[in-house]
């Protein structure tokens, strides 16, 4: 980035910082599912599943803090949910990336846009924890 | 039945449906869900949830190898993410109040939709004439790489292509699929993008439009991660070997015999929806 003395970031640049951006994201999340996983089934391999009622209210890890509470307390399935929520904030980090390559390509129309998107998922993060 | 077991079967079954959904173009999520729905008896709202997860890590993962060829339309991927996502949260929060039973009856309906589209022949629409003053306004036109030469075209209908992303997220966020079948009617009926191109960016926009519903399904309780683990792993490993042995012309007899297996699942999942009702 620092050698664009004369020439800002290209779009060839862009895409290729951004093809690497979500395969870096997918990877590094589904390892920590992976690693989670195993966590989990080496402690609850003989449990009895039970998915067929919808109990949303049983489930442990709905929130951001109840996630990283099961992480740090070592358990396997806060880890694979952990895993899961950098998975969702790999696609919102290709977001934010882009509103910068745009602020540097100077397409503010293309800024705005991105803040939009953002906003609307941020909107959508604490309509869901007000429910 | 233990965990044990439980993870082992969804992730064979999972492994399966990335397999199918990337070798015939549907998309893992559409073949997860009858899978768990109706082999093992899961509610739809958590194989919706674990769906939605294998849907941003399959899109994210392709969608990286097509930036970097250059043939995604990030400006156009972005103008539609408004709407995308706003339908996509609006569908996520409806789907938590309705019934299961509902669900599985749309679902399954899509499910027979989708499976036509990847049988119909596909024509270009592609225009050259820039005529479209909103295209011109968000600077949607472009051009993508074909052997070596940079081929433009011009997006047309840029309204019509908006209201109709709006429709795919809200099926998107309602569903826990990536609506793919319904993104490429709008950008290539609609908005008349070359084909290469509407795939493309289409794959490029499922991400963000599923990490949207996924916000909501995780608050929701909709994202467990017994059942997001081994989903999201199959079909993500399946998906990626499905690309690999892609061999095109090969394909066609293999998407007439998936088409008739979706579509007895669909009739299935329709059928179970209306006996619960």
């Amino acid at each position: 980035m620092d050698t664009g003395k004369k020439e800002n970031l290209n779009d060839k640049d862009i895409q290729l910082i951004l093809g690497t951006l979500l395969r870096a994201g997918v990877i590094i999340s589904m390892s920590i599912v992976l690693i989670g996983g195993a966590i989990f089934l080496i402690h609850n391999k003989g449990a009895i599943t039970n998915y067929k009622v919808f109990t949303p209210e049983l489930s442990k890890f709905s929130s951001i803090t109840g996630i990283f509470r099961g992480v740090a307390s070592f358990q396997g399935d806060a880890i694979v949910q952990f895993g899961i929520l950098m998975l969702i904030f790999t696609p919102i980090a290709r977001i934010v990336f882009a509103i910068f390559s745009f602020l540097i390509e100077r397409d503010y129309l293309y800024v705005l846009i991105g803040f939009i998107i953002l906003a609307i998922i941020t909107i959508s993060l604490n309509g869901g924890i007000a429910h | 039945m233990s965990v044990l077991l439980f993870t082992i079967i969804v992730l064979l079954g999972a492994f399966l449906a990335g397999l199918l959904g990337s070798l015939t173009g549907l998309g893992g999520g559409v073949i997860i869900i009858p899978l768990l729905t109706l082999a093992l008896g899961v509610d739809i709202h958590y194989a919706i949830g674990a769906s939605i997860v294998s849907v941003i890590a399959t899109s994210s993962g392709s969608a990286a190898a097509y930036v970097k060829e250059g043939i995604t339309n990030i400006r156009i991927g972005m103008f539609l993410e408004i709407a995308t996502t706003i339908g996509a949260i609006c569908g996520a929060i409806v789907a938590v109040y309705l019934n299961a039973n509902y669900i599985a009856i749309l679902f399954g309906c899509i499910l027979i939709f989708s499976a036509i589209m990847t049988l119909k022949k596909k024509v270009d629409h592609t225009i050259s004439e820039n005529t479209d003053k909103w295209a011109r306004f968000f600077k949607l036109n472009g051009s993508y790489p074909d052997k070596g030469i940079s081929q433009p075209y011009a997006v047309k209908n840029v309204p019509g292509g908006f209201l109709m992303m709006l429709f795919a997220g809200t099926l998107s966020g309602l569903l826990g699929i990536g609506s793919g079948a319904l993104k490429v009617i709008a950008m290539d009926n609609i908005m008349r993008l070359p084909f290469k191109v509407s795939t493309t960016t289409s794959n490029f926009m499922m991400g963000v439009t599923a990490a949207a519903s996924a916000v909501v399904y995780l608050h929701r309780g909709q994202i467990d991660p017994g059942i997001a683990m081994p989903v999201c792993i199959g079909v993500l490993t399946g998906a990626t070997v499905g690309s690999k042995v892609l061999v095109k012309g090969k394909t066609d007899k293999l998407k007439i015999v998936f088409a008739i297996v979706v579509a007895f699942l669909a009739l299935q999942m329709i059928y179970k929806g209306i006996s619960g009702l």
